[in-house]
């Protein structure tokens, strides 16, 4: 039992934080914001250049074969610097659904290798997001009919695009004829890659939250210890102080269970669903929370358009129900916790 | 990141539960609020003492078994998921007992530690003044120095059961004209000593769960001072955080409490989803449990590779505090109409100790440092933001 990260897993989420400093910093954020695109080439090459899109893929496909544990480090940072990239849906989501196809399926030999190199974008409909995200952007779509799965190249579906409150968001509703040249997997095995694709988007999302809000956090801080009023810098104040208190006890709290859940991915354990949706409702609650703490110690200047926060906030809100809102994770967990012969209480944690 | 037991780890799970099956009391205590009940509590700390379960994390040599934070947590789960009784010298061997080890002499170990893993002396805490309760750093009562004795006046108050209890422990002014947490002493006072006086203060539940305690003349050794004189404050917090947020009250007792909401809801549940509310905060306070238990294996997992832990411990005592909280406010609402009724009325048990739990889940967000002051400290320490 060691419920810790390694030195390399940190050391490795160190080197992703400083890269993504220098690289993405708001003022890049703000421009990307304005490009009808709303991607930046040159970020997406520096991001390739990391090795970030290989971090996935399995080292005999030219990748670094790292699992859901170094992804929870990951995502936060891509949520802490709020990354104008759908990096996550590719590098992680994507990227562990081809992995889990036969070695010698032509989709996996054929797209794994380009991932890992930095020079393919895919984007993912799955039927918990009615919109998908970057679908104008990505040259392959994995597309989900029934319990079949697709991966299609974007010249074969109708995008129609939809505008997010978070500019950096690319949404698309997508029509498309499924046939069968385009399908590579159904059935029970359709259905059992299409509820681990879940998970990990929603690991992914809950990840990202939880760096938006420990950013949202970051920011508040550093606003409050600056802003005078009645002669002192208002983070003197208890009444701001205890706003901010309970923002960093929601994120302390939430980080465990993202952890407890991207290991429960990585080990294919059978409880691994409910584990995501509990990290899921976590990090929601966490980056809701840093939100609306945020603003309100930001005063005034948190509800402009110039201050940084807002493009925080808009990606948490925007990602809240993204891979399942909290009605569906709730749900899911409610099932386990309330069903006959749940198996709760202490000493039941870890049980698989 | 490696979340299963070692095959040893299971073996003491196991060595755990078979013990507290063959041992348990048949019959629940009487409460530990009550001279009955504290001595029937005491007599229950005895027999685990016999066997080595009052202080697993203690070396063998004072009654324990030396385990490390990964097995208490186990000894925790087992002993609470088995619904046994409260600890009632808690104070004592958590609160004190790491003070002692950590700046007491060799004969004060000795003197004290294995009466204290046996429950032989029961200790109550004397931090707290009627003007120094969050801001305790304003003590007045003091400790003079008259030869090789303290001669303490003074007055000490909420100190837990001091009612019943044989010792007490706390901070008392030992430099004349000092102020704020200089010239503090850390000393022990034997309860039964010439001067002292105890007056009970009935709680919310009407019964003596805490006590104001009098010092007029009381005459203590100086050999019961703990740390060097004057340094009191300095011995008070090194160990205060870490058994505050954690040790004070592992997460299994609120596992447990969770469990049982949700056999209730699941009991009531025809009259219960009438609020929809009340399904909501049932899952949101067992996720809230969960959360707690492994901050705790993350927590336990983090000091064993040698981090400090620090501020952090206010958000555990938030934490539990406010979940304790609503798990009964949660439960009362479920028991509707019945939810008021005591134990000494005609009516189910369950929601009797339902009722118990809600009262003293109030005091939670009150003692061991106000929740105001823990967010103070969290702000300060941990955010850095000015004071």
């Amino acid at each position: 039992m060691d419920f810790t990260f390694t030195d390399d897993q940190l050391t490795f989420r160190e080197a992703i934080s400083r890269f993504l400093m220098t690289e993405a910093a708001p003022e890049m954020l703000r421009e990307i914001w304005e490009t009808d695109v709303g991607r930046s080439p040159d970020l997406r090459h520096k991001i390739a250049a990391q090795g970030l899109t290989a971090l996935s893929v399995p080292e005999a496909e030219g990748g670094l074969g790292m699992d859901d544990v170094a992804w929870a480090l990951m995502t936060q940072e891509l949520g802490y610097y709020a990354i104008p990239d759908s990096l996550a849906d590719t590098a992680y989501v994507a990227t562990g659904l081809l992995a889990s196809l036969a070695t010698d399926h032509p989709a996996r030999s054929s797209l794994l290798p380009r991932i890992a190199e930095g020079t393919l974008r895919l984007a993912i409909n799955h039927p918990v997001n009615s919109l998908v995200s970057d679908a104008q952007l990505a040259e392959v779509l994995i597309l989900i009919d029934g319990d079949d799965i697709h991966v299609v190249p974007r010249s074969q579906v109708d995008v129609q695009p939809r505008t997010s409150i978070d500019a950096s968001r690319r949404l698309g509703r997508v029509t498309w004829n499924p046939t069968p040249a385009t399908c590579v997997a159904s059935g029970a095995a359709g259905h059992a890659l299409q509820a681990r694709l879940l998970d990990r988007g929603a690991l992914s999302v809950a990840g990202q939250l939880l760096g938006l809000a420990q950013r949202m956090l970051d920011l508040s801080v550093d606003y409050v210890a600056q802003r005078k009023q009645f002669g002192k810098p208002i983070g003197s104040f208890q009444a701001v102080k205890h706003h901010l208190a309970d923002v960093a006890r929601q994120i302390e709290q939430a980080k465990p269970v993202l952890y407890r859940a991207a290991h429960g991915l990585a080990q294919g354990d059978s409880n691994a669903s409910v584990w995501v949706s509990q990290a899921r409702l976590a990090c929601c609650e966490a980056s809701w929370i840093a939100a609306r703490k945020g603003i309100q110690v930001h005063g005034a200047m948190g509800y402009t358009w110039e201050v940084d926060l807002q493009m925080f906030m808009k990606r948490a809100w925007a990602l809240d129900a993204s891979w399942g809102d909290r009605g569906f994770h709730k749900t899911r967990v409610s099932d386990y916790l309330f069903a006959d012969g749940a198996r709760l209480g202490p000493g039941h944690t870890f049980e698989e | 990141m490696e979340l299963t037991y070692t095959p040893k780890q299971n073996a003491f799970r196991a060595e755990v539960r078979a013990w507290l099956a063959a041992n348990l009391p048949r019959e629940p205590l009487a409460s530990y609020d009550t001279r009955e009940g504290f001595e029937q509590h005491r007599a229950w700390e005895a027999k685990l003492f016999e066997s080595r379960w009052s202080m697993v994390m203690w070396p063998a040599e004072l009654g324990g078994r030396g385990c490390d934070l990964i097995e208490w947590l186990i000894f925790e789960e087992e002993y609470y998921g088995a619904g046994a009784p409260m600890r009632v010298n808690q104070n004592g061997q958590l609160l004190l007992g790491p003070t002692l080890m950590e700046f007491g002499t060799p004969e004060q170990k000795q003197r004290f530690l294995p009466r204290m893993a046996a429950s032989l002396d029961m200790w109550a805490q004397g931090w707290s003044e009627p003007n120094a309760g969050s801001d305790m750093a304003a003590i007045t009562s003091k400790a003079t120095l008259d030869g090789d004795h303290y001669v303490i006046n003074g007055q000490k108050t909420w100190s837990t059961r001091a009612t019943f209890a044989d010792w007490l422990f706390g901070l008392f002014r030992s430099e004349p004209g000092s102020s704020r947490h200089h010239g503090l002493s850390f000393v022990m006072v034997p309860l039964n000593a010439p001067g002292v006086s105890i007056r009970p203060i009935k709680a919310l539940n009407g019964k003596d769960a805490f006590a104001e305690v009098f010092f007029d003349d009381v005459r203590v050794p100086v050999a019961n001072r703990i740390g060097a004189e004057g340094q009191g404050w300095h011995v008070a917090m090194a160990t205060a955080g870490f058994e505050r947020g954690l040790l004070l009250r592992s997460p299994a007792r609120f596992q447990y409490t969770a469990r049982k909401l949700v056999e209730l809801y699941k009991a009531n549940r025809d009259s219960a989803d009438r609020d929809p509310g009340l399904r909501d905060a049932v899952l949101d306070t067992w996720m809230g449990a969960e959360a707690y238990a492994l901050s705790a294996y993350h927590t336990v997992g983090r000091l064993s590779r040698g981090e400090q832990i620090g501020a952090e411990s206010s958000i555990n005592k938030i934490i539990w505090s406010e979940l304790d909280l609503k798990m009964h406010e949660t439960a009362m609402r479920i028991l509707g109409a019945g939810a008021e009724l005591l134990p000494d009325a005609d009516t189910d048990t369950d929601a009797a100790g339902w009722l118990e739990g809600f009262l003293f889940a109030q005091a939670g967000p009150i003692y061991a440092g106000t929740n105001e002051i823990q967010r103070n400290i969290i702000a300060e320490r941990m955010l850095g933001l000015p004071k």
